[in-house]
């Protein structure tokens, strides 16, 4: 016996270790395989040895082996031997190798319940660990199911490491087990308030990823992750908990306002724990980035609030601008993170990301591919009417430039997404978006052919007006078919033959040349195509076939009308022998009909019409809501069984019409007929189905629509002609660069046209002034569409019944003063133009240069005392939120002129129910600060708003003021003027306002390096001063919190209860604090070059203290 | 997260660890491409990526790759902080890790990340109690090496 040992002992003295085996394989590099499998032989004679340690170490072997992606699923029954071992060196393998082996279908795992049981309630914890740590990695539903209870029980062990553990695993339960969720919440819940601040922190991860799934049955935990944000000191933690309360707000608005306050004393210790980050990111000066990326994270947090903070789309305003410094920054890592939370506020506040368009474009050009993709993301969103074409234009060209297909699929699908978004809205010009289209058809080998043919067929459908054009762009294709098909790699693209052949076909009234293109269609070469377009292409011949017959109609030479049905006869044979059975069960058709019309016409037989006949009827799309509107007959019960139901599922499958209806769009022609009631029950269901599958059933009827739903029918539509200034086929040129031309041509004429009716209406308005002076929306509503492009109206049943929601009573008054009201909008839209192209250059002049403008800069906040004496109560709340100035020229102009820009953005809020308008703004100008008003303009006159506020609207209007001196606090007064409107009568109104310019309004947070620092104190330029606030009872990290974000510093360091703070006045002026604390009382003491400046910086921190 | 990898800069793979029960082939096809992509990358691009459905978040720490896959609504910088502190734990277990620590001693650098992470997600943010964990358990494990050692020597000395 005791030989035995001794020779196990011995025989394991030679037994390869892990790291033998990690040495073997790196000394084999050029027959590792071979090595490997002699180790793997070796390992299965390791494996049969009764000793624990020969088969721990067999199994350590393999699972190094399993990690270089070998097979050791074999290994499984032995690797659970290891697992069972009393011994905690052996246990801790086995579970590591199951964790890294193991998966769902590993059939040995059902003999591991046991096991696992008996090493969870072990009495060394760390037996206990290491099987919570594997279950984690292989937990099954059996498993959740068995183990479950005995894992609830962990969550109250003694030891905090296993607490931590079982919390942390149930999540893992919850996922696989879900009916364990409803018996362990209540002991989750407890944990949240764990003394083990490891334990507490696992709880809170866990529930904030149930909450994620589903965060309505965690709105009643509000309250308790409420204290645990205020008493958390635990980062980590910290911004899970903002995460959640992220997404619990939307559900329940009134948490928004609530968590406001506690957010803010939150931010400085966010910006620090992100700072480290970034630190470890790369490189030091990152750090100075860090309350960027804190703000980032804030304005995720922040959005989700905005239901309950109204007001706060000056802070995202901020942001953006801020962002902007972020993008523009050589760190890609800043970039991307910057692109990302910028994507994010587009979602809610589209437009104050759209000002930032020439960034974004910008990086569409840069080397990495995920800030590319980051950035298409974001010009989904900035896309307008008027810079859509410019969009687009730079896209092709990306689209040109592309490496890879996945980069250019990628491209593609954007920019059919861009323009195809809400209902093609900012399309002007359906031209231009067809030849975009018919350009993305030479991209070589996209998998996205059929996309491009779907928006072909749906733009050829709707818009009517395009379909001239459509049809000879889609002719030119079919005529060029082998440039798509000539090489089967691109077998993605050919789709788009289907649409042109279709588009050819049922508009073959349009064509100019119909036998050429039909000769085109039956090329032999088409034979290749795949079976469902040939089917198209047969259909389609044959309408053209009865086009051209038409044509010829009366013509008393009837060769070409024998050619075509010759040609027909020749060429359909090879469609009648297709393998394809929807190809040749319509090829033999029509060969038939074809040659019996042939006999007819060597008779001279009139056949046009009957052959027309057979394709007739307009093809129109069903409105979403067409079905519910079909009024139910009298004593029609819908729910009532026709027959009894079916005893069995017959499964009666329904696919053959699935696919027919699939390959014919012309299923979808509504028919008129009668309905009997069996009929109607049945058809509902094919209906569905048929809807599923139709490229034509429109989704979602947008907004725009419903101007043109007051019309009666699709016939009565105006349908303006074209005006083809453009060649059909530009040589050389790709085509829609010449569409972008044009439209600027276009549009500058159009503007031209309107100074010039402009300058006639303020001739009159001049005599009469204080009448109306309405402003028109914003500027991208001017744009008018090239030809008014109508998309078509969805069609109704006939007697569809009228319903409340959409379609309006023809009685109802709204209906008339609606139309009234948009015939005045655009004579104000006319009015405007002028003026607004005025504004444009004036803002041009301020935003010229962006990169220079940096220096952006938030204010103080003030609300304007509401107005008790008027039943309306107009209540418009001020924000300052820019004090941006030009600081190029500043820095150029430095002697000559020492006055800043100083952009003061206010928002305007109604918040009665009345209709505000003609809002005009005008302050006083002071000697030291001015109004900057439009050249031509007196000093007194004042400033249009540029748009209107609906009740609850808020917008917000720029203001830019010259400062002369930003050493004293102003106050400037103005008043605003406006009409309000309901629906009696529209009085004028007055409110008198006070703009208040602080001191620490001129400051901008400018980060400084300690030695910086030091040295500028050192200096002795600086003037000192020095002031003590008494009773401040809040943390001192709240107190710089406070500092830095109402009045612009940044901390230079922070020593205990000390901290140096910097900022630096637009004008340069350098003001640098030292901030003690000691029992509520805080000393501030502080140097500045600037006395006076110093003094009033140092009177308002007192002020903002003593608020609070 | 759904899980992490350790790749070296040829492309060998070093450390993997998956949260998501995964079939053994499309762990293989997916931690090839991966390494594929993130290789092909340039050394001044961004550490994020978006892959599949996935978020990868990436970084270089001398030869070795450290890269997480998370989802869509994880945190990225959270993310890079949470490959920082494994390689902080990887270096103070070690002294300085390097590639050939992970190598050699791989079952030891999964048992620390076992007991950094679990599940996919952060199981404590304090280092050190991570640390004393790892210590205590490996003071319960008797060293394989060492076992030898003592057993040979005493049967020699029989």
């Amino acid at each position: 016996m005791a030989l035995k040992i001794v020779k196990g002992s011995i025989d394991r003295m030679f037994d390869k270790n892990l790291q033998d085996l990690v040495r073997g394989i790196r000394n084999h590099k050029e027959d590792e395989a071979k090595y490997i499998s002699t180790c793997i032989d070796e390992i299965k004679q390791e494996l049969k040895q009764d000793n624990i340690a020969v088969k721990a170490n067999a199994v350590c072997k393999l699972t190094y082996l399993q990690m270089l992606g070998y097979d050791v699923s074999w290994a499984a029954f032995n690797i659970v031997e290891v697992m069972s071992s009393s011994k905690f060196t052996y246990k801790r393998i086995g579970y590591l190798a199951a964790s890294q082996c193991f998966h769902e279908s590993t059939d040995v795992i059902m003999l591991t319940t046991n096991q696992i049981r008996k090493d969870l309630s072990s009495p060394n914890q760390y037996d206990t660990g290491v099987a919570l740590t594997g279950l984690s990695c292989f937990v099954t539903p059996d498993l959740a199911r068995d183990l479950a209870n005995d894992i609830m029980t962990l969550m109250s062990h003694t030891k905090p490491y296993i607490r931590k553990k079982a919390v942390l695993i149930m999540y893992k339960v919850f996922l696989k087990y879900p009916e364990s969720l409803r018996p362990a919440f209540p002991r989750l819940k407890e944990k949240l308030e764990d003394p083990d601040p490891g334990v507490q922190s696992a709880a809170v991860n866990v529930i904030c990823e149930l909450a994620r799934r589903n965060p309505k049955n965690y709105l009643s935990l509000a309250p308790l992750f409420f204290k645990l944000m205020t008493s958390s000191t635990n980062n980590w933690v910290l911004i899970k908990i903002i995460k959640l309360f992220g997404a619990l707000t939307p559900l329940e608005p009134r948490l928004g306002k609530k968590l406001i306050e506690p957010l803010t004393n939150l931010i400085h210790r966010i910006y620090l724990f992100f700072s480290q980050i970034l630190h470890h990111l790369s490189a030091i000066t990152l750090v100075c980035f860090s309350w960027l990326i804190a703000f980032l994270f804030f304005i995720t947090v922040l959005i989700s609030l905005s239901s309950g903070m109204p007001n706060h789309s000056a802070s995202i305003q901020l942001c953006v601008q801020k962002l902007r410094i972020l993008i523009e920054d050589s760190d890609q890592n800043l970039k991307y993170l910057g692109l990302l939370a910028m994507s994010k506020i587009l979602k809610t506040h589209p437009k104050s990301v759209q000002s930032h368009k020439d960034l974004i474009l910008q990086c569409l050009d840069d080397k990495d591919e995920s800030i590319r993709l980051r950035a298409l993301d974001l010009l989904y969103g900035m896309v307008s009417k008027k810079n859509l074409m410019e969009i687009v234009k730079k896209l092709m060209l990306h689209v040109d430039k592309a490496e890879g297909t996945t980069y250019r699929d990628e491209l593609l699908t954007k920019i059919i997404d861009i323009c195809s978004q809400s209902n093609y809205q900012y399309i002007t010009n359906f031209e231009w978006y067809i030849s975009i289209l018919v350009e993305l058809t030479r991209l070589e080998g996209t998998r996205h052919g059929h996309l491009i043919a779907s928006q072909m067929l749906d733009v050829a459908i709707r818009v009517k007006a395009i379909r001239v054009f459509a049809v000879a762009q889609m002719a030119t294709l079919l005529d060029n078919a082998h440039m798509l098909t000539g090489n089967t790699q691109r077998n993605g693209i050919c789709e788009v033959l289907y649409a042109a052949a279709w588009i050819c076909g049922e508009f073959s009234e349009h064509l100019e040349n119909p036998m050429e293109t039909l000769e085109a269609m039956l090329r032999p070469k088409v034979a290749t195509l795949p079976g469902h377009i040939q089917a198209v292409y047969v259909q389609n011949a044959a309408k053209l076939f009865a086009t051209v017959l038409k044509s010829q109609e009366g013509n008393t030479d009837s060769t070409t009308a024998q050619e075509a049905s010759q040609l027909m006869i020749d060429r359909l044979p090879l469609f009648v022998q297709s393998a394809n059975l929807e190809v040749q069960e319509r090829a033999s058709c029509i060969l038939q009909l074809v040659k019996y019309i042939q006999k007819l016409q060597q008779k001279d037989v009139e056949v046009s019409e009957e052959v027309c006949a057979l394709f007739a009827g307009e093809l129109n799309p069903v409105a979403p809501k067409a079905q519910k509107k079909v009024p139910i007959p009298d004593g029609l019960d819908l729910d009532a069984w026709i027959n009894e139901p079916p005893s069995e599922s017959e499964s009666e499958d329904e696919q053959p019409k699935a696919i027919f209806s699939k390959e014919e769009p012309k299923h979808s022609r509504p028919r008129h007929t009668e309905v009997d009631e069996k009929e109607l029950a049945r058809r509902r269901e094919a209906r569905k189905q048929e809807q599923a599958n139709n490229p034509f059933y429109i989704k979602a009827s947008p907004s725009s629509q419903k101007v043109y739903q007051e019309t009666p029918g699709v016939e009565h539509i105006p349908v303006v002609q074209i005006d083809l200034s453009v060649p059909l086929k530009v040589p050389g040129l790709p085509m829609s660069d010449q569409y972008v031309k044009l439209e600027e041509e276009r549009r500058q004429k159009e503007r031209a046209e309107k100074k010039k009716k402009d300058k006639k209406k303020r001739k009159e308005k001049r005599s009469g002034r204080g009448k109306k002076h309405d402003s028109g929306p914003e500027s991208e509503e001017d744009i008018t569409p090239a030809h008014m492009v109508d998309i078509v109206t969805e069609e109704m049943p006939e007697n569809a019944l009228p319903s409340d929601d959409d379609e309006r009573d023809p009685a109802d008054p709204h209906k008339k003063s609606s139309k009234h009201k948009k015939k005045k909008q655009k004579r104000e839209k006319e009015d405007k133009e002028k003026k607004k192209k005025k504004k444009h250059h004036h803002h041009h002049h301020h935003h010229g240069d962006k990169g220079g403008e940096e220096s952006v800069q938030n204010g103080t906040v003030e609300e304007e005392e509401p107005l008790p004496r008027r039943l309306i109560s107009v209540m418009l709340t001020f924000i300052f939120l820019f004090y941006s100035f030009d600081r190029k020229a500043y820095d150029i102009q430095g002697n000559l002129q020492d006055g800043s820009q100083v952009v003061v953005s206010v928002i305007f809020e109604n918040k009665c129910d009345s209709f505000l308008k003609s809002m005009e703004f005008n302050v006083l100008d002071s000697l030291n600060s001015k109004l900057q008003r439009p050249e031509g303009s007196g000093p007194h006159d004042s400033l249009t708003i540029p748009f209107q506020l609906p009740p609850g609207v808020s917008n917000e209007a720029r203001f830019v003021f010259t400062v002369q001196s930003i050493i004293m606090p102003q106050k400037l007064k103005g008043t605003l003027t406006f009409i309000v409107k309901n629906e009696e009568s529209s009085t004028h109104e007055k409110l008198d306002f006070k703009l208040h310019f602080t001191c620490t309004s001129y400051l901008i947070t400018t980060p400084c390096y300690s030695d910086a620092f030091a040295k500028l104190l050192e200096s002795g330029d600086l003037k000192s001063s020095s002031i003590r606030l008494e009773g401040v009872n809040m943390p001192f990290h709240h107190l710089l919190a406070r500092i830095c974000f109402h009045h612009h510093f940044s901390v230079v360091e922070r020593i205990d209860s000390c901290a140096s703070m910097y900022s630096r006045s637009i004008q340069g002026h350098h003001v640098c604090l030292l901030v003690k604390i000691s029992s509520q009382t805080v000393s501030v003491d502080a140097k500045c070059d600037e006395p006076t400046l110093l003094g009033n910086v140092l009177d308002e921190i007192k002020q903002t203290f003593s608020q609070c | 997260m759904r899980f992490m990898l350790l790749f070296s800069r040829q492309g060998k793979l070093r450390l993997q660890k998956w949260y998501t029960a995964t079939a053994e082939r499309d762990k293989k096809k997916m931690v090839r491409e991966l390494m594929q992509t993130v290789l092909a990358r340039k050394p001044k691009m961004c550490s994020f990526l978006e892959w599949r459905d996935l978020k990868i978040v990436y970084k270089r720490y001398a030869s070795l790759y450290f890269c997480c896959a998370i989802e869509e609504q994880d945190n990225e910088l959270i993310t890079l902080e949470i490959i920082h502190r494994f390689v902080e734990l990887l270096d103070k277990y070690f002294g300085s890790v390097c590639e050939l620590d992970i190598i050699f001693n791989f079952e030891k650098a999964y048992f620390i990340l076992d007991e950094f992470l679990m599940g996919g997600e952060i199981q404590d943010t304090s280092k050190k109690s991570v640390l004393k964990a790892i210590e205590q358990a490996d003071l319960l494990q008797e060293r394989p090496r060492g076992d030898y050692f003592s057993n040979s020597a005493s049967t020699h000395c029989s």
